[in-house]
């Protein structure tokens, strides 16, 4: 390790314990980092497109989880490694920007990582590589607009939007039923969205999950699914045109915050404080019914007094509901949340066309529906499959095709998938790279080849010859100047991603480049690693 | 240049051809250890829990065993889930489930070593999955519109899911006492509605189905042990001490007659509550929670039956068959609604003594009373006469009917076996490799009850070359037999779920190329 000195030769002592840490510098703590890097993209190469393969992990306590998306593989995974980490950290700012592409991302970056090494071993500085890699990036993303199409959809004709969402699950294990998974998705989003805006909020999309059935029974809830039953086993169990009233008090005696004492010391006082206990319950539920609530939701417990008082004064009620399911459920009903029963008011109650409690199974499994909502800016997604895997995995797709959606509600633009934006890119790159006088030009022609690596590793995975495959494309591309020619993975027969319907999102595609130079260049220029040594 | 350290120590990484072959070995494993329960002829496992005691376990319910495994192998625990899914969806089917996941990757694994790649093995498991289930579909048979052969339907079936359990002996009487239970519940899949009671003593023959209601408690002492046109109320309420619930509230005295002032009016307090119940024109009042001796001695005096202590689904299976309401306030007399019965009487099973209500006003719940030798034979009546029970509650809501004996594998094989000749490509080895581990189930079966399987199978396979065949292997006598004659009947829903979980594993295991196990969380040590 070096060591300074200070005039009378006394070493000084920089870095706390330095006996104890090690240290890596200059080209060997670049070539440590690459390596790292590139085996966390190596884990995720072979899941990426429709013939991807799955990762199983098992968690710390045993759990199993069985998946293909890229950002729930590396946060699963137990990283160590400080390089390894920033790849997942990139992933999941995919996944929190995008929704959809953390896979490519990641290999994207892997394959970036890699072509530096190949520099740096010529004896480029890494700074200059990671200015090539800028130059490049922005290239291909001002390319990615030029080839990006806008496509039209509205509220009647969604069939563009479930074409899109169909891309993106078809390389989940839920691809059996892609079809009717994405119609699901979009028809969820529209009903949330704010066409006008071009926004929505995905919070108003519950994705609720039930083992049993089959993946086709999945449905799209126009309302809300709550996993909790009546209170009271003998309240009725479905209930028409409900006035519900949200409490977020509970149907217990007040407890007030300052902490004080009741001392009974005579039986009057014995008395009447029973009294009083019993008034409280009868009012509360007084209160309720006076404002013409038929449904109490409440977030808290019920004494069984008061439960039964509900029950007897004929108003059914369901306790312990949660926080989130609170809010969507007021979303969804118009109604308010009222945290004291003394300001329950016939204005702050919440309306549905139908409550209804339905039985799964042999189970005692019971969820209450709260369909028919008076807004309906609030749905419930209610996934069913065979074991809880499946569900977890079909959870997390849905999510992607949400994501989707949204994105393009956001923005229309969209580029042909399969490798074709890639591919288009990388040419561009490719050519534009002579343009620029020294050494950058050679970093960017390395970029150029690390976008080959996405349409490459798809042919991998499918099965296919990649080199072969990837050239045969790439001149189909230059020779008919046709930016939608890519991988057919699925063994339709053309390569024409435009005729098989494979679209992406243009915002995904070009996050996917930013945040995979991003991380590159970051990673390119740490030349000293200290970390504490093993012991 | 090696990256030295990925991962967290103990995380290890099984890539490519090792992680499959783990979830291979794996999933094998689990499918092998169950296969010999399957069928008529299946043999029990013991199982002995590590917890005190070491309790013993006799059983041939799949999802029983899977339940009580420690498995680390990550497949295995989807084959685990789905065996449990299956037990809380249709309730039966547990062990074929996985014994055909099982014999699908068993297949799968050797296409594999053929190099045919796992996604190609996929879309032929898909493929043959949706052609089998549509072969299956065309056979069914629905008789829900004829109610005597429905019925009749419902029999068979139950005959079919007991002649694989402990019950077998007695199957006839434990499907009658099934089919009558399922029927009173006239269509709910509500099972709490059916009480079974397990009580050591007799022999299985002596169980019966009583149209009543029994609870397993004692009447009080002094108390009137037989009422008739009882009226009943069922509550809720603390008979003990009624505690002061306002937040913050404490006795606090200077002088002991003060507390002897506060103790009287609590009894003050409790007689009033007692005379407000009894002043519901009761003489049956049912409490979830302890009545002390005092309340029980005024219920006593009024001449009402108390009864403490009643566990929560005992009062709601009481609420249901008396149709009463579960009350926790009194106040309103008027108003609650009271349940009835005609008569309430202590009967004696075996040592005990029990509380039956009888002629009650809503025929929904009952009570099926077991006996048996010991409480392990007990147990594992009650899981058998479990699943007899959700398989028919499933079937009164969809009613659709297969035969049984491996019938439905044979149709299916056959549909299946059609599709792999007419589809072109790779996928055809897949389609094939499906219907040889739809055979395997009849194989396994005939080899369980130690019959010459090969032999069987392959007359069974003649046999269905005909169209509308409807041989099945009939265990009992050891040969192929008509399945219709024998009466041998099982579940639509029960089949379908059995070969779509199946799959659905089967695809999920196949997918994975890589298995990342993290370290395990470290335990507090229990010094």
């Amino acid at each position: 390790m070096a060591l300074a000195f200070d005039e009378f030769g006394r070493p000084f002592i920089i870095i706390k314990e330095q006996e104890s840490k090690t240290r890596l510098r200059g080209l060997d703590a670049q070539k440590a980092n690459i390596a790292a890097g590139k085996a966390v993209a190596r884990i995720l190469r072979t899941s990426l497109g429709p013939k991807g393969m799955d990762k199983m992990l098992q968690s710390p306590d045993g759990d199993v989880t069985i998946t293909n998306d890229g950002a729930t593989i590396l946060e699963q995974m137990d990283v160590d490694n400080q390089i390894a980490k920033l790849m997942v950290e990139l992933s999941r700012s995919q996944d929190y920007e995008i929704g959809d592409g953390t896979t490519g991302v990641v290999v994207m970056a892997g394959a970036l990582l890699e072509q530096a090494q190949r520099l740096l071993e010529r004896g480029i500085h890494p700074i200059r590589i990671a200015e090539g890699y800028e130059m490049g990036s922005r290239i291909a993303y001002e390319h990615l607009e030029h080839i990006a199409q806008k496509f039209e959809f509205d509220a009647t004709n969604i069939q563009p939007l479930i074409q899109t969402c169909m891309t993106t699950l078809s390389s989940k294990i839920v691809n059996r039923c892609k079809c009717s998974l994405a119609e699901i998705a979009v028809k969820a989003v529209l009903a949330v969205a704010d066409l006008e805006r071009r926004d929505l909020n995905l919070d108003l999309i519950k994705v609720e999950g039930k083992v049993g059935g089959k993946l086709e029974d999945t449905e799209l809830i126009y309302g809300i699914i709550v996993d909790k039953d009546m209170s009271h086993p003998q309240m009725p169990k479905e209930i028409q045109d409900a006035k519900i009233a949200i409490l977020t008090c509970p149907f217990e005696p007040p407890k007030p915050k300052t902490k004080h004492k009741v001392d009974i010391d005579t039986v009057e006082k014995f008395q009447t404080l029973r009294q009083q206990e019993q008034k409280y319950f009868d009012d509360m539920v007084q209160k309720c019914k006076d404002v013409g609530a038929t449904l109490v939701i409440c977030q808290w417990g019920f004494d069984d007094e008061a439960n039964h008082l509900l029950m007897h004064r004929n108003l059914p009620a369901v306790r312990w509901v949660g926080g989130v399911e609170l809010e969507l459920i007021a979303i969804a009903t118009g109604g308010r949340i009222v945290p004291r029963f003394q300001e329950l008011t016939p204005e702050k109650l919440g309306r549905a066309g139908l409550v209804r409690e339905k039985a799964f199974g042999t189970t005692k499994d019971r969820m209450i529906y709260i369909e028919h909502c008076a807004n309906s800016r609030a749905v419930t997604i209610f996934i069913r499959g065979g074991n809880k895997m499946m569900i977890e995995e079909t959870k997390r797709s849905i999510h992607d095709a949400l994501c989707v959606a949204r994105n393009l509600i956001r923005n229309n633009s969209i580029v042909y998938g399969g490798g074709s934006a890639e591919i288009s890119c990388s040419v561009a790159v490719e050519a534009a790279a002579d343009k620029y006088p020294g050494v950058e030009q050679y970093a960017i022609r390395a970029f150029a080849d690390a976008l080959d690596s996405v349409p490459m590793a798809l042919a991998e995975n499918s099965g296919l010859q990649p080199i072969e495959t990837l050239s045969a494309v790439k001149s189909q591309q230059i020779k008919e100047n046709n930016p939608c020619c890519g991988i057919d993975c699925n063994d339709v027969g053309t390569n024409d991603m435009c005729e098989q319907n494979v679209f992406e999102t243009l915002i995904g595609k070009q996050q996917q480049i930013l945040l995979a130079t991003q991380v590159v260049k970051m990673i390119l220029k740490i030349d000293d690693v200290i970390s504490p040594s093993d012991y | 240049m090696a990256v030295e350290k990925l991962f967290k120590d103990e995380a290890t990484e099984e890539k490519g051809e090792r992680a499959r072959m783990a979830s291979f070995i794996g999933a094998m494993a689990i499918a092998d250890l169950v296969k010999t329960t399957l069928g008529p002829k299946g043999m029990d496992k013991i199982l002995q829990s590590t917890g005190r005691g070491r309790s013993v376990t006799v059983t041939n319910d799949g999802a029983t065993i899977l339940k009580s495994l420690h498995i680390d192998n990550p497949a295995a625990k989807v084959l685990v889930d789905i065996s449990k899914v299956q037990d809380d969806e249709v309730g039966d089917g547990t062990t074929s489930v996985v014994v055909l996941a099982g014999e699908l990757l068993r297949e799968a694994e050797k296409l594999v070593n053929v190099k045919i790649h796992p996604m190609t093995i996929i879309s032929g498991y898909r493929m043959a999955a949706e052609c089998a289930r549509n072969a299956l579909l065309e056979k069914v048979v629905d008789n829900k519109q004829d109610a005597e052969k429905f019925k009749s339907d419902l029999m068979k079936i139950s005959m079919t899911t007991l002649s694989s359990k402990i019950l077998s002996q007695d199957k006839e009487h434990f499907a009658k006492l099934a089919v009558d239970a399922v029927m009173r519940l006239k269509g709910s899949t509500n099972l709490e509605a059916i009480q079974i009671i397990k009580k050591p003593g007799g022999s299985l023959k002596d169980s019966f189905l009583d149209e009543g209601f029994i609870l397993d408690k004692k009447i009080g002492i002094g108390q009137p042990k037989r009422i008739e046109n009882a009226k009943i109320l069922v509550a809720n309420t603390a008979m003990d001490t009624d505690k002061v619930k306002i937040y913050g509230a404490r006795v606090r005295v200077d002088s002991m007659s003060k507390v002897a002032e506060i103790e009287g009016a609590e009894k003050v307090k409790m007689r009033e509550k007692v005379q407000k119940i009894i002043s519901h024109g009761i003489n049956c009042f049912v409490n979830r929670q302890l009545i002390y001796n005092f309340p029980e001695e005024l219920f006593a005096d009024a001449g009402v039956l108390a009864i403490e202590h009643a566990d929560f689904d005992g009062i709601e299976r009481l609420a249901l068959v008396t149709g009463g309401e579960i009350a926790s306030t009194f106040d309103n007399p008027e108003s609650v609604k009271l349940g009835q019965c005609k008569l309430i009487e202590e009967i004696m099973i075996g040592e005990d003594k029990l509380i039956h209500f009888s002629g009650c006003e809503m025929g929904q719940a009952c009570t099926i009373v077991l006996r048996g030798a010991s409480s392990h034979v007990l147990d594992e009546a009650d899981r058998s006469l479990h699943d007899a029970l959700c398989v028919l509650s499933q079937t009164v809501n969809d009613s659709r009917v297969l035969l049984g004996g491996g019938w439905p594998e044979m149709v299916m094989a056959k549909a299946v076996d059609e599709l792999a000749r007419k589809t072109p490509g790779k996928k055809s080895h897949a389609i094939e490799a499906f219907s040889r581990a739809l055979l395997a189930i009849p194989t396994i079966i005939a080899d369980n009850a130690g019959l010459d399987s090969a032999e069987l199978v392959s007359q069974l396979r003649a046999e269905h070359h005909q169209e509308g065949s409807t041989a099945g292997i009939d265990v009992i006598s050891g040969s192929v037999g008509d399945m219709v004659e024998r009466g041998v009947s099982e579940a639509f829903k029960v089949k379908q779920a059995v070969l779509l979980s199946a799959t659905e594993a089967a695809e999920m295991i196949l997918r994975v190329d890589e298995i990342i196990t993290c370290a395990p969380r470290r335990r507090e040590d229990r010094m």
